[in-house]
């Protein structure tokens, strides 16, 4: 099989496994039916019979109360709003997926409840509102008083140590999905030739492939 | 399970192989081709890349983004089902003592997992007892084993360059791809500390080697496996060409639970449990080979004790689980802060490293007795699971776009950030040779059986002062060439004799090997120089429990190459019926 043999092999393989090859995107969805929908949405596709078992015991349980979800989602819109380039945590599903990942990964549960709750608390010490009916203003005042690991008071270490993790699972839940992708201009996973790097970037830093690399090296330059 | 009883197979075949990894799986496709009648033995289901691969999912395809779960240690869309615990199947490990232990269950078993590193061992690997007194020679030198390489080379496919090097030997390779800019920094600080990076040399097919396999697409995945065959995976290049001989027969989920002898002592087969029934079987063959890896073949054997064989089977020497080693592992990282807020472009290449350090250096002038080579990593990797985790200890410290920034933040400004840093880390592992000494083993615990109701395996192993220092010598090197890049330390730079210079724990680095050595003494090695059991004439191994040393190479490659060598020597004597 040449290259385009084996993309094309590929892409025939690939409507049944579905992946989101753009050219296979809306024939896979016709081809499958809903319950292969669902279970792709699971994750459950192409699983060892424990982990599908497993997978589907985290989906149908329910971690946080309803008011610490909506606290998430004000939180993560926080720390990733709209911009210029791109859209906000609630535009990505973020809450959704720090609600998955606690149950899968239980040792965020604590800090992430406890967390929470902190917080809840000095807000109603300062403002006699829970986090998430304090006004903008308040909230931002607050943030501001956790965000900033090297300047935060001492007595504020548990709120750092908290919003430390909420961005961190922010922001990686954000930029794992289309969105974050296109926002940090991540292009790759989809067939391609390399060609080693572009000739523009080579120069901005001053590099250049060696006669013997250009020699042994696999080439798709065009003749 | 109300009636138990044993259910023989009436056919017998002329080889019985367990396991279906690189060793097993090389001596099936060769038995099969060569027109035996086969039986395969794999303990997990079966598995082909060309359906089952998680190939080009994205990230959030996996609902926890990639991460790894006990499933899937290396990650949700990792190839290798199981790995460090087997829920079910313990083992267990004397006191002050740790093993981590990679077990795959799946047809092509950690073929699906590793690296694709396939490294030739050199005419010294053979021979270290010459040279530093340590250890035992092979009973084979590197002549004996070249034309299997060649062959290996030629019918599996490795991308590298003929260098000429004397002890990381040239081979059959396929053009490499160029390196990334990361590597082409990291050759430059090479260069200027007298250290060799050279192109990489995987089992990736940079170029269509024939009608059954495609080429490579450039995706970086090859740890998920490939749906066009373009890297080698045991399932993909072995087991299933040689199911299509006819000639060989897979028994999927079948937990091999001893070797079977007669009177005589000579092996007649198998038995084991089948995972999906829980009935009994067995399964006879004129020949046993062994490929269940190096420490499940061990466990197989020790296990199959009778009259015979008290010892267990091919143990006169009593050395069948001594010996045991891992390469060694130690690691550093940062980023390199030229490559803040590079421009954008697919920078996957194929699944690994374009380029690599071989040893480099004479022992004879330091303090330890075996080498390492170096393995790279960095760039502009997909976002999964932990992408940006802990941008609050980083953006405090470099202007952003010219801005310097309180460390932690929110908002527009944290988006900024993220987008400036990504694709500047850069990290860098050594795997060195350990070397095997006889009071690291492993050994049938009398305590403890698996859900099976098999006698597991308990370990021994401790790392003594030649990987230590090997260690201290690594930090080093990869502190020397990270300086040279202008790169900042993150990870990896807090390591010191207390630690063992952060030396991962034997058996993490999933090299391990020497249990049931090849050696030219009966009385110290349970095979001989055709990994044939000196006790047992119809009994043979053909994983990395062969091994009479480790090198400071991956050993698949090398696995590969006995595995035919000793598969081509089984067809010989059976047509001349002397086994």
């Amino acid at each position: 099989m040449d290259r385009r043999d084996s993309i094309k092999a590929l892409v025939i393989g690939t409507v049944t496994a579905g992946t989101l090859l753009d050219a296979c995107k809306t024939e896979d969805k016709k081809k499958t039916g809903d319950a292969a929908a669902d279970s792709k949405a699971a994750g459950i596709e192409d699983r060892m019979p424990e982990e599908v078992e497993y997978n589907k015991e985290l989906q149908a349980e329910k971690f946080f109360t309803d008011h610490e979800f909506a606290t998430i989602t004000v939180l993560a819109d926080i720390i990733i709003p709209k911009d210029d380039v791109s859209g906000s945590a609630s535009d990505a599903k973020v809450a959704d997926f720090i609600e998955f990942i606690v149950k899968d990964m239980p040792h965020h549960q604590t800090p992430m409840r406890g967390g929470l709750r902190w917080l809840d608390l000095q807000c109603l010490k300062r403002y006699e509102k829970p986090f998430r009916d304090c006004s903008s203003q308040q909230q931002i005042e607050m943030v501001d008083q956790i965000a900033y690991p090297r300047k935060a008071k001492p007595e504020m270490q548990q709120g750092v140590t908290f919003f430390n993790l909420m961005r961190n699972l922010t922001v990686t839940g954000f930029y794992t999905t289309k969105i974050g992708y296109d926002d940090v201009g991540f292009v790759g996973n989809r067939p391609n030739q390399w060609n080693g790097v572009p000739p523009e970037v080579l120069k901005q830093y001053n590099m250049a492939y060696t006669e013997k690399e250009l020699k042994e090296c696999i080439s798709y330059d065009k003749a | 399970m109300g009636e138990l009883q044993i259910k023989k197979q009436s056919k017998k075949y002329d080889a019985v192989v367990v396991g279906s990894g690189a060793g097993g799986g090389m001596a099936a496709y060769v038995l099969a081709k060569a027109g035996l009648k086969v039986c395969l033995l794999e303990a997990g289901p079966m598995f082909d890349p060309a359906k089952h691969s998680s190939q080009l999912k994205n990230a959030w395809e996996s609902p926890r983004r990639g991460a790894s779960t006990k499933f899937r240690p290396f990650g949700d869309f990792d190839g290798s089902f199981w790995g460090w615990q087997i829920d079910g199947e313990p083992f267990t490990t004397t006191q002050g003592t740790q093993w981590d232990w990679w077990r795959a269950r799946m047809l092509g078993g950690r073929t699906n997992h590793w690296g694709r590193i396939s490294l030739r061992f050199g005419p010294n690997d053979f021979k270290r007892k010459s040279i530093d007194g340590l250890g035992e020679d092979w009973p084979i030198s590197y002549e004996d084993i070249k034309p299997y390489y060649d062959n290996v080379d030629k019918l599996i496919g490795v991308f590298g360059t003929n260098e000429g090097l004397y002890n990381d030997p040239d081979g059959f390779f396929l053009p490499p791809p160029r390196p990334r800019l990361h590597e082409l920094f990291i050759k430059k600080a090479g260069q200027q500390a007298g250290i060799p990076v050279i192109p990489s040399r995987l089992s990736i097919l940079t170029k269509a080697i024939n009608n059954e396999r495609g080429s490579c697409f450039y995706c970086s995945q090859c740890g998920r496996s490939c749906k066009v065959y373009a890297d080698f995976s045991s399932s993909s290049v072995l087991v299933i060409p040689a199911l299509k001989t006819g000639n060989l027969d897979l028994v999927t989920n079948a937990m091999a639970r001893e070797v079977l002898t007669n009177n005589e002592g000579l092996a007649t087969g198998v038995s084991y449990v089948d995972k999906t029934d829980l009935q009994e079987y067995q399964v006879s063959g004129k020949v046993v080979i062994l490929g269940a890896s190096t420490c499940e073949t061990a466990r197989l054997l020790l296990n199959s004790k009778s009259q015979r064989h008290p010892n267990g089977l091919a143990n006169s020497s009593n050395a069948v689980g001594k010996y045991l080693h891992d390469s060694t592992g130690a690691g550093m990282g940062g980023f390199v802060p030229t490559l803040f807020n590079r421009k954008r472009y697919n920078e996957d290449g194929v699944g690994g490293m374009h380029v690599y350090t071989p040893w480099w250096l004479d022992n004879k002038k330091l303090d330890f007795p075996r080498g390492y080579h170096i393995e790279y990593g960095g760039g502009m990797e997909m976002p999964m699971y932990g992408f940006s985790w802990g941008i609050e200890s980083m953006n405090g410290d470099y202007a952003v776009n010219g801005v310097k920034k309180e460390a932690g933040g929110y908002g527009k400004s944290l988006k900024e950030d993220v987008r400036f840093f990504y694709g500047a880390h850069v990290g860098m592992a050594g795997r060195g040779e350990a070397v095997a000494r006889i009071d690291n083993y492993c050994e049938i615990d009398p305590d403890v059986v698996d859900k099976y109701g098999i006698p597991v395996l308990r370990f021994n192993v401790k790392h003594s002062d030649y990987e230590i220092k090997q260690a201290k010598h690594m930090k080093e090197t990869f502190r020397e060439i990270l300086h040279n890049m202008g790169a900042v330390i993150t990870w990896g730079d807090k390591d010191d004799e207390k630690n063992m210079w952060g030396l991962n724990p034997p058996g993490n680095i999933i090299h391990e090997a020497g249990t049931v050595r090849m050696g030219a003494d009966s009385k110290t090695s349970p095979l001989n120089k055709w990994a044939q059991a000196y006790d047992c004439k119809n009994l043979f191994c053909v994983d990395g429990s062969v091994f009479t040393s480790q090198a400071d190479k991956n050993i698949t490659w090398t696995i590969l190459a006995l595995s035919m060598r000793t598969s081509e020597h089984i067809v010989d004597e059976l047509k001349k019926q002397n086994i």
